[in-house]
């Protein structure tokens, strides 16, 4: 595509341009204050729990109620925390982020029509 | 095992055959043989289809069968690995999926190749993506001719031959008529199948102990001769120091590993948008969560009614228990009941193996068309021509597939599992999170951490207890083993992320910002997604 080159350019600093408006910078900052948490603490807990599952047999046999031990139950919390997180980033992108992102795709879009080809 | 549960098995399983081959001719009656059609199945799924797809596509035969067995042996050990399982969903969600739908077309070299030159990228991208699923493949196709040779009547060498060239034969027929679309209904009937078959034998399990996890679990506790130990980890992993370090790797690569699938990642593009993308995920976490809340039920379930040593008896891995479990729980051996109930759970398991095998060979023959073909050709094909050659690349590698399934026959299917995810998160994660988030990431540093992982994870394996140096690995006689661990994930996952940042600070030509505004404009917004 060496015809489309030129034309490339002028979509590149359309994102560019997108890329440095303060709607996108504002998406960007709603995505990032939401994932980078939260991966840090789920990764944090995961790896909490096969460490101490693997280091302190111990603490992990402690029995709490019946034959549910701490064991099971952090097994058991690893489960209802992935629920709870999937839930939680599922709310997050819906309320906090699609209208914003869907409105800039279209702008986006409607600028780089045109000048990029098809895409 | 009675001639019954034979018949009656293999009667359950052709009727799941014809069913889907009927699916494949059905779906493909207007098909226009568009690389978008055949990758992608039209991009028209919808985010509960998907996310059952998904699902399919992720529980395998190793779950099923593997996970509950590992449970009715050694307890706590194997809920292990349900729980690393389900978490590494959490990473697609936030990391991954909503972003590859947005920037890539087919596959993963897509994502990375958009910011970098592409030649490079693709090449070494596709290689690992077709790596990754060959292991896996191998995985499925061991596993297939083991539960053949188990479920159908002694260790029987030539039906075992003859189901993986027969499982193999027919993903490939599945595959090159059907691709994406067969491929994605295919998935939804064996989800559907297998939630339906667990959901059954988990009722009917807690009917047995009236509703009472507590008892089920005392139950459990008590048969396999263990005690409380039974109940808390330590009796698989638990020992010296490397075993310890080999379950922390393990671990660590199954969490990592799942986002780095190619056939996962294939599936993202089978829905409309970002925000399908990311519903389809959120479906399959409560599909694939409640399977594995389901695989601990079955797997106490089949330590306190089975029994840990009926178990060990039939199967030294456990992969028998939930066929046993069924047979207890339909009446016993020689009842109606039993026998239907052990027919339909071995026809579920083979039904998950092909699903699985075909979801794998599409995405690895999309790689090898898409990425690798696409890459090495002369410059004058026509985008039909790569769909012809995905076509042909499916046959390929489901012949390649074939024959390392018939030589690898004596590996342990976990094992390879395990492989293929520490691959999978040491080659194709740390690339793929680069592109998406840093700024300053080079062509050399994409081909540098593709790589950085891939070399260290298979050379790593090959050095471990896996293939020399113990009476269990696969060369016994030899000894070159200068790798204590199994799983090589601890080493190779960080190797792989330091290789991309080493060979991104010694990049002569900067990274072009240009391209990364776009890559991150396009990620978070879907502007210019297809």
């Amino acid at each position: 595509m060496p015809s489309a080159r030129a034309e490339g350019r002028a979509a590149a600093d359309v994102y560019v341009e997108v890329q440095r408006s303060a709607a996108f910078q504002e998406v960007r900052r709603r995505y990032r204050r939401f994932v980078i948490p939260g991966a840090a603490v789920f990764f944090g807990w995961y790896v909490g729990y096969v460490v101490a599952a693997t280091t302190a047999p111990g603490l992990m046999a402690r029995p709490v109620a019946g034959a549910v031990n701490v064991a099971m139950l952090a097994g058991l919390g690893q489960f209802l925390t992935t629920f709870l997180f999937t839930w939680a980033y599922a709310r997050h992108a819906r309320l906090r982020r699609d209208r914003a992102a869907l409105d800039l795709r279209w702008d986006t879009q409607e600028l780089t029509r045109g000048i990029g080809g098809e895409r | 095992m009675t001639g019954n549960h034979q018949t009656l098995a293999l009667l359950l399983f052709s009727v799941f055959i014809a069913i889907t081959l009927g699916i494949t001719t059905w779906v493909s009656r207007n098909r226009h043989g568009s690389a978008e059609e055949f990758y992608a199945g039209g991009r028209l799924f919808s985010p509960m289809e998907n996310g059952f797809a998904i699902a399919g596509d992720y529980m395998s035969a190793a779950s099923f069968l593997g996970i509950s067995g590992l449970i009715a042996l050694f307890g706590y050990d194997g809920l292990l690995y349900s729980v690393g399982f389900l978490v590494a969903w959490l990473v697609v969600l936030f990391l991954v999926a909503e972003l590859v739908r947005n920037c890539g077309r087919f596959t993963l070299a897509d994502v990375v190749a958009a910011r970098m030159s592409r030649r490079p990228v693709r090449i070494a991208a596709g290689t690992s993506s077709v790596t990754v699923s060959v292991l896996y493949l191998v995985a499925q196709m061991v596993g297939a001719g083991t539960l053949v040779a188990l479920l159908l009547g002694g260790e029987g060498e030539a039906a075992r031959s003859w189901t993986v060239i027969g499982v193999g034969a027919l993903m490939v027929v599945y595959v090159s008529l059907g691709g994406m679309r067969a491929t994605t209904w295919i998935q939804i009937v064996k989800a559907v199948l297998l939630m339906g078959g667990a959901i059954t034998l988990t009722v009917l399990v807690l009917m047995r102990f009236h509703g009472d996890f507590d008892q089920l679990l005392r139950t459990a506790a008590e048969r396999s001769g263990h005690g409380a130990a039974f109940l808390a980890p330590g009796l698989k992993y638990g020992g010296d120091w490397t075993a310890r370090l080999d379950f922390i790797s393990l671990g660590l690569a199954l969490v990592l590993g799942t986002a780095g699938l190619p056939h996962i990642l294939s599936r993202f593009y089978t829905v409309p948008t970002a925000r399908a993308a990311r519903r389809s995920v959120v479906w399959s976490i409560g599909l694939i969560g409640g399977f594995y809340l389901m695989t601990i039920v079955l797997g106490f379930g089949a330590a306190a009614i089975v029994g840990p040593a009926a178990v060990r008896a039939s199967n030294a891995a456990g992969n028998t228990a939930v066929p046993l479990l069924a047979l207890d729980l339909g009446g016993g051996a020689g009842s109606t009941g039993g026998t239907v109930l052990f027919a339909v759970v071995a026809a579920i398991a083979f039904a998950t193996i092909l699903a699985v095998v075909a979801g794998i060979t599409l995405a690895s023959s999309a790689s090898v068309a898409h990425d690798l073909y696409a890459s090495l050709r002369r410059r004058r094909s026509q985008p039909y021509s790569e769909v012809a050659v995905a076509r042909t690349a499916a046959v390929g590698i489901g012949a390649v597939a074939i024959a390392l399934g018939l030589l690898a026959r004596d590996l342990n299917v976990a094992f390879l599992v395990g492989l293929a995810f520490a691959v999978a998160a040491s080659a194709n994660l740390p690339v793929l999170l680069y592109s998406l988030f840093w700024r300053g990431f080079t062509t050399r540093g994409a081909v540098w951490s593709v790589y950085g992982g891939l070399v260290p994870a298979v050379v790593l394996v090959l050095l471990s207890p896996v293939v020399s140096g113990s009476p269990e690995s696969l060369f016994p006689t030899v000894d070159f083993q200068y790798f204590p661990l199994e799983n090589p994930g601890l080493v190779s996952v960080p190797l792989g992320f330091l290789a991309g940042w080493l060979g991104t600070v010694t990049s002569a030509e900067p990274a072009d910002e240009a391209k990364y505004a776009e890559t991150e404009v396009r990620s978070l917004t879907g502007a210019g997604a297809v």
